[in-house]
């Protein structure tokens, strides 16, 4: 099949005709077929970001613990004791939808790659994940093959699974969202990156064969879905963790030595990307010897070897005197190795195979005149209060419906497939403590690590929910203890073409930035997923709630000193932070009265710090022996999660607030946490010395939950109406 | 003691190994490649967990041929003491060096979670410790776990006594047909079995995994602090 290539095939391949003669006029002549490959995929949504770019430039990026902001594979932070803490969160969510177990395992290998490709040791996955109306057949279908997906893959290359999320609402029937992130450990001196140097230095293949999977996945994830979605199926990859398993260890080993000048996984776009992004962030040219690349299947030509996104392989440049060594950690490993190429001072890449060139292309302008938008985007409209509303229910049986509602269930069923304990480092698994805590091996040191976005708020009103995804995040890893360091973002979206999309991104980055800053929490990561919007039978399109979805991270200097969320024996429970019993976007609102409307709770961030700060303080001073921080559910849902985590009791005070008691108890105002303290009015005084509102709600004890009107759960009861939706939900 | 770890292409539980035998023997274990053929002066070899050569025939299926085996049977067959765990337990059995096999879980789905062990035999080198009825948490993670054996073999193994842990209630209730405290759905609840001279023990759960207050507890630790005691030179 000999294709033309022209204006309709550029189209094709997902060029504009503007973007297509500007093609034609770097080359000077009608592209090779490999050439539009290459420019189509390097200059896709995927791996340009020409609608985002422009935006995410205005995040912070910079703290003195920041050694490695964006631009490298990942993002590298300083955690003391000559340590470094690399971690990015990625989406995988086209694949996922049409591939669910295959999409998502091959996420999390993707994400794997970027981690271990600096150096270091991929040491906790979490996983962010969203999907469609839990009632449909198809929801349930890419429930399990999502969350078979993850665990087959993580569970098999060893790193533990240790945290993530999970929201369901219907905007992610046709696109549900899969976001994986890895964090890993290197000594801080000890950091690989991708630019490539050294003219005539080798360039060397590793890893797994080339095939004929993935090709032209990052075109494939750079439009919305239509109709006709399902015939994309060959876009997606095929995972193999094992092969993976493989590599990290034999890359790690390399590693050890001095061979390495540059290393970058062969992620998106394959060998075209990784060899372009290595010449070029070096300032070099490369030349690649296709008849050299190991191949899966016979006959393939230079555009599908240049355009296969087939999975766990990387390029590396290697001192010329030590591809021996290289080459025998690989052979031991059972991994493939080919010297393919090497580097050049052309400037250009080249690409020869069976004794033509099937590509020549200029590195400066492919990068630099690489397109980048300023779409229109029109401001988001701020919604209307709420108004009055009216419990229908007693909180009681308001509590029990609400912990078992879908977005508050317990995530059980889940957690329980993936591996959170390889590796013996894990200090609190799933559902134990607000952020997962891992321990750094042999030292004091440990990382609190989460992921947070409520994307109803950023739906509601895009800015106040992208500062709330960045407080979230915060707030869970202070919650243990741990000091805050740094943000990795995985920012998902509808169509950027469309205004109000566009305006939803600038509003979310805008609240995300204001968070980032006032927190002093930089972003040194991140991923951009647009498109994520599927053609309706009748014409229309379907977009995702904006989901800016945050991984963060933190540090503890000494684990001793963490705590987690189960409720502790015999302690007065106090409430630190401001009610004003924000119900607009509530899980309640949405739960008990079927409305989805009103301004989200706002963000206070002064509030929020200085709430936040205070509680860490007084954490790591150990007067703290559990700490909640009060999201979803509001302090009711907050205060049962405590108990059902522990099995120890709470009674309940009535709060005598003014307020209705549903808004004391379901409103979702930002900046809250409950903790367990031995003497409350100690505890009250020092924090109103901070200037931070503290008051006492209860007291711990015995085996139920007493609310205010004497009304008696058992710890017991909640557990089962926590427990009861997923496993009734998959077992249909 | 001095015990060895053996890693094959895609085992990735030894470090927490590495950690739990550190922990009471206060030296590193040797690290033994698959493709190496020599236990010179070991007194305990560890096959630890993962997935060896991806599990993709039968789990242990590959590995139960690798080079390194062949010098583990002589081990062995010097009455040489082998602990088994996970993908390890898998190994033992596809290579005949313990009885019986590990079907995929009863609900065809990983599973990672706590379970209890209750101790059945207490005059081995792995379980002397605890006593007999004794009850532990342990965690497990496997997809493959579910343990079953013709019935002559499980006559057998019951009938000599060569069950060293079986899957139980916390308070020590074992109830084979009771997914919440036999999870993988194992025959008779059986979770970990002896050779004959009980001197190769093979066990589904990760007792290495519990060994430090801080990683939830330290139940798991009597089982090594049993071998050290056992093997001391």
């Amino acid at each position: 099949m000999k294709k033309t290539v022209d204006d309709s095939l550029a189209q094709e391949f997902g060029l504009t005709a503007e973007e297509y003669a500007r093609v034609v006029s770097i080359m000077g002549r009608t592209p090779s077929l490999t050439e539009l490959g290459v420019f189509s995929v390097m200059w896709s949504e995927h791996c340009s970001y020409k609608s985002s770019r422009k935006w995410l430039r205005t995040l912070p990026t910079k703290a003195p613990w920041v050694i490695h902001g964006p631009g490298e594979n990942a993002g590298v932070v300083d955690i003391g004791l000559g340590y470094a803490a690399i971690f990015k969160m990625e989406s995988h969510n086209h694949p996922s939808f049409i591939e669910p177990y295959q999409g998502a395992a091959t996420g999390v290998g993707g994400i794997l790659r970027d981690v271990f490709t600096m150096g270091a040791r991929p040491i906790a996955n979490l996983n962010a994940l969203r999907f469609g109306n839990p009632e449909t057949p198809r929801t349930r279908q890419i429930i399990d093959g999502a969350v078979r997906g993850i665990g087959g893959y993580g569970n098999c290359v060893g790193v533990p699974t240790v945290g993530g999320e999970i929201n369901f609402h219907p905007a992610y029937d046709g696109n549900p969202l899969v976001n994986a992130m890895t964090v890993g450990l290197a000594r801080k001196d000890r950091i690989f990156l991708s630019a490539a140097a050294g003219i005539g230095n080798p360039v060397v293949y590793v890893g797994s064969r080339t095939g004929r999977d993935g090709i032209h996945g990052a075109t494939m994830s750079s439009a919305e879905f239509d109709e006709n979605a399902m015939a994309k199926r060959p876009t997606v990859q095929v995972g193999d963790p094992f092969i993976e398993k493989l590599l990290i260890e034999a890359c790690l080993e390399l590693m050890a030595t001095d061979a390495i000048v540059a290393i970058q996984d062969m992620g998106a776009a394959g060998l075209t990307s990784s060899a372009v992004e290595m010449a070029g962030k070096g300032g070099v040219g490369i030349e690649l010897d296709l008849d050299a690349v190991p191949q899966r299947e016979p006959g393939m030509t230079a555009y599908e070897m240049m355009l296969s996104e087939s999975q766990e392989r990387m390029l590396m440049v290697l001192k010329p005197d030590r591809t021996e060594v290289a080459r025998k950690i690989f052979e031991k490993w059972e991994l493939d190795f080919a010297i393919i190429g090497h580097l050049t001072e052309t400037g250009h890449i080249v690409v020869k195979h069976k004794g033509q060139v099937e590509a020549d292309i200029p590195l400066d302008p492919l990068a630099d005149q690489a397109p980048i938008y300023d779409r229109p985007a029109s401001k988001p409209v701020v919604p209307e209060p709420l108004g009055p509303v009216h419990a229908p229910l007693s909180l009681d049986a308001t509590l029990i419906k609400l912990i078992g509602s879908p977005d508050l269930a317990s995530r059980a069923w889940v957690w329980n497939q993936y591996d959170s304990t390889v590796g013996g480092q894990t200090v609190r698994r799933p559902g134990a403590a607000d952020a997962a805590i891992v321990k750094i091996e042999d030292t004091s040191l440990a990382l609190a690590i989460t992921t947070d976005c409520t994307p109803r708020y950023c739906h509601a009103d895009p800015k106040t929910g992208g500062a709330q995804a960045v407080a979230e995040a915060w707030r869970n890893i202070t919650a243990t203890g741990a000091r805050p360091l740094a943000v990795t973002d995985n920012l998902n979206f509808g169509n950027p073409e469309k205004p109000e999309i566009m305006g939803q991104f600038i509003a979310a980055i805008e609240g995300m930035g204001d968070a980032c800053r006032a927190l002093d929490f930089p972003v040194v990561s991140g991923n951009v997923s647009l498109y994520n919007e599927t053609r309706q039978p009748d014409g229309s399109t379907l977009a995702i709630l904006p989901t800016p979805a945050i991984g963060a991270l933190g540090v503890l200097d000494d684990v001793e000193k963490a705590v987690g969320l189960g409720m502790s024996d015999g302690k007065a429970v106090v409430l630190v932070g401001q009610t004003r019993g924000e119900l607009g976007q509530s899980i309640w609102l949405r739960e008990i009265l079927g409305r989805e409307d009103g301004p989200p709770p706002p963000v206070d961030l002064v509030a929020e710090k200085r709430n936040g700060d205070f509680v860490r303080q007084e954490i790591l001073s150990g007067t703290v022996s559990a700490c909640h921080d009060v999201s979803d559910g509001g302090i009711m849902v907050a205060v049962a999660e405590m108990v059902m985590a522990s099995g120890a009791g709470c009674e309940l005070e009535s709060p005598d607030s003014g307020m209705r008691p549903e808004a004391f108890w379901f409103g979702e105002d930002q900046a809250r946490y409950l903790v367990c303290v031995d003497n409350a009015a100690e505890f009250c005084a020092r924090a109103a010395q901070a200037e931070v509102p503290a008051r006492l709600i209860g007291q711990s004890g015995g085996n139920d939950l007493i609310l205010p009107s004497g009304v008696t759960i058992s710890a017991a009861r909640l557990v089962v109406a926590h427990e009861a939706f997923f496993p009734a939900l998959m077992t249909r | 003691m001095k015990a060895a770890i053996v890693v094959f292409p895609g085992t990735n539980r030894e470090r927490d190994m590495a950690i739990a035998l550190r922990r009471v023997t206060g030296h590193e274990p040797r690290m033994v490649w698959h493709r190496e053929t020599d236990l010179t002066g070991i007194d305990l070899v560890v096959l630890p967990g993962g997935f060896s050569y991806g599990d993709y025939l039968r789990c242990g299926a590959m590995a139960a041929h690798s080079p390194i085996m062949t010098e583990i049977r002589s081990f062995a067959q010097k009455g040489g003491h082998i602990l088994g765990v996970c993908n390890g337990f898998q190994i033992l059995t596809e290579s005949g060096l313990l009885p019986g096999a590990l079907l995929r879980n009863a609900d065809l789905r990983f599973l990672s979670q706590d379970c209890h062990l209750r101790v059945e035999r207490t005059d081995t080198p792995f379980t002397h410790k605890w006593q007999k009825g004794d009850v532990f948490r342990t965690p497990l993670a496997h997809g493959d776990g579910n343990y079953t054996a013709d019935q002559s073999t499980l006559d057998r193994l019951e009938g000599e006594g060569l069950v060293a842990f079986r899957y139980a209630t916390p308070n020590g209730q074992v109830q084979a047909d009771d997914t919440a405290s036999n999870p993988n759905g194992s025959v008779n609840s059986i979770a970990g079995i002896l050779s004959e001279n009980s001197r190769i023990c093979g066990m589904m759960p990760h007792p290495e995994d519990l060994v430090d207050p801080l990683m939830g507890g330290v139940d798991g630790l009597p089982l090594f602090e049993g071998l050290v005691e056992a093997l001391v030179r």
